[in-house]
Parts: structure tokens; C-alpha cells; sequence
């Protein structure tokens, strides 16, 4: 995002006194957490406005859960979904996994938010580029 | 899940091969629009004179997922016979107001929406009863889309075979080199499902792929 931008943003913020909050889940604090623990969070938090960013991201079953979830709570005008980004994760086969017939899959860095919040403009393997707004 | 199946499923890829399948469950997911089901009433029809369901511009056409069993594939000396599971399009976010777009009038948008939402739970589901996915891509869009990453992402961790399309290669502006480039790591396929442009392509990849 360029400052001239960000400059923009903030004269505007505080004028308004809007904001938008972005709540940040280390690694460790998802790792201790069940997979529909951390959807609940997710969902909960995005509901109420934030953009949730997860330092290590969800497993891909985790994501399809997440997105499975999401739609049940889809309601017209109230909530029309999600935006989620991510980079791709990464499979890694050690020998022992070779062997086994095992994969270990790495997840990366995720962004959540709201639909009607969180807009991705490009996104590659190792570049994520948003627009957050702030809701009316 | 019975020990039999339990134990193939764990089995590294060298050994899976003596397990060679003839017949696959494959299911065609992509984002909406991006011409799933024009995918299957091409396939069926190229190979059982058949057809699977309407096709419509409006988004979330396909709402339920529709099946048709036994589509037996020749190609390239190999034969396999195809459960095919057209899934309604993935997506993280269904507004009505989109529908509302296309001329819907409100009542018809939020049941069109409403269905559509199941429509993505009954996709979801049914990644944990295939044996394969074809997944579809519209080659003028970004690839780059969080649902193309998460089948990407569901196939690689259970380790089942996948198979990219890059469908609309008759527009001009389809890009199939940008699909290649940003999933290196799986077979991508340029064809126009609508036209017919390289399907024969195809079935040689689904009859190495999934047989």
C-alpha cells in the first residue's frame, strides 16, 4: 500500500474515529487449539468486524471447514461471507515419510476477513495484496 | 471405511500402483461459472451420448451435486470407467445483491443465494468420498483464488490425484501459461469445454491420471 494512501486513510480515521481493528493469532496460540476452536474464533472475530490474520495459518481441512462453516451463517443483508487469503502451503516428504507413504503439509500465513471488508487486489505464491475498508 | 481401503490409503505411491484402479469416483470442482458443468455434459456426452444438467451464465447455476456413474473412458490404449460428481461452485462469500445483478428479482436472489450456500457444504462434503478431482479454471481469471487453493491444498494433503483444466482457451484473452505457472507442481490442461478444443488431451490425462 503506498503512504500517500495511508496517509489518506488515517486523516480520514480521525476525523471519523473509525478504525479497523486486526487481531493478530501467533503459531503457538493456534497450535493449542482444536480445529473447531479456531474456526469458532475465526468466524467470531470476523463477524465483529476484525481482520484476523493467523501467523501460521489453517490445514487445508481446516480451511474447507472454515469456508463449510462460513456458509451456514451467511444471512441476507447481516453477512454475505468471507475473504480469506493465503499463500499456497508447501509439502515436505522426509525419508522416513517416503517410506511410510506420509506427507507432512506446511500451512503459511493467513488473512480473514469479512467479505464486505476485505478485498484481495493480487495475490501470488509469495505476495498477498489487500484493501481493507472500513464498514459503514 | 474398511481395513482393506484403510490400508491401501496409507500406502506410499509405489505401492498404491499395484493397486492400479479402473474405476474412479471424480469429482469436478472449480469456482462458479468457470464451466464445470459444461465440463461434464461434455465428457458424458463424448462418451455416453448423455448430459448432466443446464448451463447458465448466472452464477451457482448448479446448486446440488449431480452424479452420473459407469462414463467409460478409452483413450491412449487405456480404459477407465468414470463416477462423475459435478459439484456446485466453491466460493467463500454468496451476496444476493449479485444475483439481483443478472435481472433476479430479491425473493428469487436470497432462495438462489440460500441454495447456493448449500450447494458449497454439499461440495465441501463430498472431497471425502472421491478418488480424484478435475479441477476447473476459468484461463481468463487470476488462478490465485483462495477456493482453487484450498481444493489444491485438500487433494495434496490426502494425497489423492488432481488434475488443473484451464477451460475458455477459445476467448482471446485466455492466459493457460498464467495456470501453469502459478500451480507448477500439477498437470494443467488448456481445453474449451464448450468448443471441444483439446479434449482428447484430456481423456489421455484422465486415463493416466485416475486409472
Amino acid at each position: 500500500m503506498s503512504k500517500k494512501k495511508t496517509k489518506k486513510r488515517r486523516t480520514k480515521k480521525s476525523d471519523t474515529q473509525k478504525g479497523i481493528r486486526i487481531d493478530i493469532i501467533s503459531k503457538d496460540r493456534l497450535s493449542a487449539m482444536a480445529p473447531m476452536e479456531k474456526i469458532r474464533l475465526i468466524l467470531d472475530m470476523v463477524r465483529s468486524g476484525s481482520i484476523v490474520i493467523l501467523e501460521r495459518g489453517l490445514t487445508p481441512e481446516e480451511e474447507a471447514k472454515l469456508i463449510e462453516m462460513t456458509m451456514t451463517e451467511i444471512t441476507p443483508d447481516d453477512f454475505s461471507g468471507i475473504e480469506i487469503e493465503s499463500y499456497p502451503g508447501k509439502q515436505r516428504t522426509t525419508f522416513l515419510g517416503k517410506l511410510l507413504g506420509k506427507t507432512m503439509f506446511e500451512t503459511r500465513l493467513t488473512v480473514v476477513g469479512a467479505a464486505d471488508q476485505l478485498k484481495t487486489l493480487k495475490r501470488d505464491h509469495d505476495f498477498i495484496s489487500a484493501l481493507v475498508s472500513v464498514r459503514s | 471405511m474398511g481395513v482393506i481401503e484403510k490400508i491401501k490409503k496409507n500406502l506410499p505411491s509405489w505401492a498404491k500402483k499395484i493397486f492400479k484402479k479402473k474405476r474412479a469416483r471424480v469429482g469436478i470442482y472449480g469456482p462458479p461459472n468457470a464451466g464445470k458443468t459444461t465440463l461434464a455434459n461434455r465428457i458424458i456426452r463424448d462418451w455416453s451420448g448423455d448430459a448432466i444438467g443446464p448451463v447458465s451464465e448466472i452464477p451457482h447455476e448448479t446448486r446440488r451435486a449431480r452424479r452420473k456413474e459407469g462414463v467409460v473412458v478409452n483413450a491412449n490404449g487405456a480404459t477407465i470407467a468414470l463416477d462423475i460428481v459435478d459439484t456446485p461452485g466453491l466460493a467463500t462469500k454468496i451476496d444476493f445483491h449479485d444475483f439481483m445483478a443478472y435481472g433476479l428479482d430479491e425473493e428469487e436472489a436470497k432462495r438462489r443465494a440460500k441454495e447456493a450456500t448449500e450447494g458449497v457444504i454439499e461440495a465441501i462434503k463430498w472431497l471425502d468420498d472421491l478418488d480424484g478431482v478435475l479441477l476447473i479454471m476459468d484461463a481468463t481469471e487470476d488462478p490465485f483464488t483462495q477456493v482453487n487453493v484450498t481444493v489444491i491444498g485438500n487433494m495434496e494433503a490426502r494425497e489423492l490425484p488432481l488434475l488443473i483444466i484451464a477451460n475458455k482457451i477459445d476467448l482471446p484473452e485466455a492466459s493457460p501459461a498464467r495456470i501453469k505457472s502459478a500451480f507448477p507442481q500439477h498437470t494443467v490442461i488448456p481445453i474449451s469445454a464448450l468448443e471441444g478444443y483439446n479434449v482428447d488431451k484430456l481423456y489421455e490425462s484422465i486415463a493416466n491420471h485416475f486409472g
